[in-house]
């Protein structure tokens, strides 16, 4: 597994209360995106465990267009990747970010 | 009565995430589940193999209100590594087991596995005995074990051996249940023996269908997540116990069944057998229709 670890400034922060959110599943071309609340509000935190090695450059601008268009302050998001390509990493993390936003029942 | 309500959202079983299944399947917003993703009890063996964990190896367990009624629930993930049992996915489902005999409440487990995972062997071998073991302990202490099958993977290999000690199981069309899947028979005995890539044989040989006509499913199912919950509040309500009488009834019926059709060379003659009119038919018919056709099926009856 190459490990990779990202503290980035958000310029929103997560809406919504609920504490943790998952979507996704580690699979082939697939992963699984853990959301948890974590201060301060103006960061998020972005903790990578993946199966494909050397593909750095393109989790930074992944990550970094993620937190830059969405509500991400204040989350600590944890990712198990199975090689799943960028788009579909963006599509995880937007659906997580709804997620952890959706009002409790 | 709002608390006894599902999501009213038409949900295919075998599509679905283990997640989506739970909500699907229990009482609207009743789940919570026990060692969550958040708590990271992952496999201690996949990063031996440089392999990808997942946060719940796999399996979510928890609890949920079935038609008000306070059950545990269990539903492995089929897509991480063909939902299969490893040491602390095991492990999990065996404390469930042992936690609904503590609480006296019954236990639904979502089956969706293609066996042991490889990479944790003795582990996950380990496991399906204590599962297999914990089961038959709530089933003698009174507690309800059902088994819901009708996911991708199927209920193949260990996953099968649990699915034999429940109470009842409730399949889809799309659910498999057998020990050896078609790969595994064909490697070892050859395609002559079993083409793996005939999708209507693998069907008719351990698909939902055949299990149910010769008792080794007792409710079958459309692949519906609100199918499989009604057919499980109903088999809550009537099944029996499991004690010695039940266990010999059914050694009995299974010797009658091995004379019975224990000739056939293939499913069709087991069809034909039990007295069904167009035996070729059977894989095309819609549910309804399936199920007048096997009014004359073989009956389970709380043991297989």
């Amino acid at each position: 597994m190459e490990k990779l670890s990202f503290r980035l400034t958000a310029p929103r922060c997560a809406g919504g209360t609920r504490t943790q959110a998952i979507v996704g599943v580690v699979a082939s071309g697939n992963l699984e995106v853990l959301l948890e609340r974590a201060s301060p509000a103006d960061m998020c935190t972005i903790d990578i465990a993946t199966a494909a090695h050397g593909f750095g450059a393109v989790w930074d601008a992944v990550v970094r267009d993620f937190v830059a268009r969405r509500s991400a302050g204040g989350l600590r998001i944890s990712i198990n990747d199975g090689g799943a390509r960028p788009d579909t990493v963006a599509l995880r993390l937007a659906q997580g970010v709804r997620k952890i936003e959706e009002p409790e029942r | 009565m709002t608390t006894a309500k599902a999501d009213n959202v038409s949900l295919s079983w075998y599509e679905a995430s283990a997640r989506q299944r739970i909500d699907a399947f229990v009482d609207a917003g009743s789940f919570a589940e026990l060692i969550g993703p958040e708590l990271r009890e992952m496999s201690p063996h996949l990063a031996i193999f440089d392999l990808p964990e997942q946060f719940d190896d796999g399996i979510v367990v928890g609890r949920g209100r079935l038609d008000g009624v306070p059950v545990l629930v269990a539903a492995q993930e089929g897509r991480f590594m063909g939902g299969a049992f490893g040491e602390v996915h095991g492990a999990k489902l065996t404390g469930l087991l042992r936690a609904a005999r503590a609480l006296h409440q019954d236990v639904l487990i979502l089956f969706d596995t293609g066996g042991v995972r490889l990479q944790e062997a003795n582990a996950g071998e380990l496991a399906i005995a204590e599962i297999m073991r914990a089961v038959i302990e709530a089933r003698r202490a009174g507690i309800h074990v059902l088994g819901l099958i009708g996911g991708r993977a199927g209920c193949y290999g260990g996953g099968s051996l649990i699915a034999g000690t429940c109470s009842r199981l409730i399949v889809s069309e799309q659910g498999r249940i057998s020990v050896s899947g078609p790969e595994v028979i064909e490697t070892n005995k050859g395609i002559e023996e079993f083409d793996s890539r005939d999708r209507a044989l693998v069907w008719r040989t351990m698909g939902g269908k055949h299990r149910y006509l010769i008792g080794g499913a007792d409710a079958f199912v459309d692949d519906e997540a609100l199918a499989f919950r009604q057919a499980a509040i109903d088999a809550l309500k009537t099944m029996r116990g499991c004690d010695v009488a039940v266990l010999e009834a059914e050694q009995k019926r299974l010797e009658r069944r091995l004379q019975r059709f224990g000739e056939a060379a293939d499913a069709v003659e087991i069809w034909q057998a039990l007295g069904i009119d167009q035996p070729t038919g059977i894989p095309a018919l819609p549910t309804a229709a399936f199920l007048r056709a096997a009014s004359n099926r073989e009956n389970a009856d709380d043991a297989r």
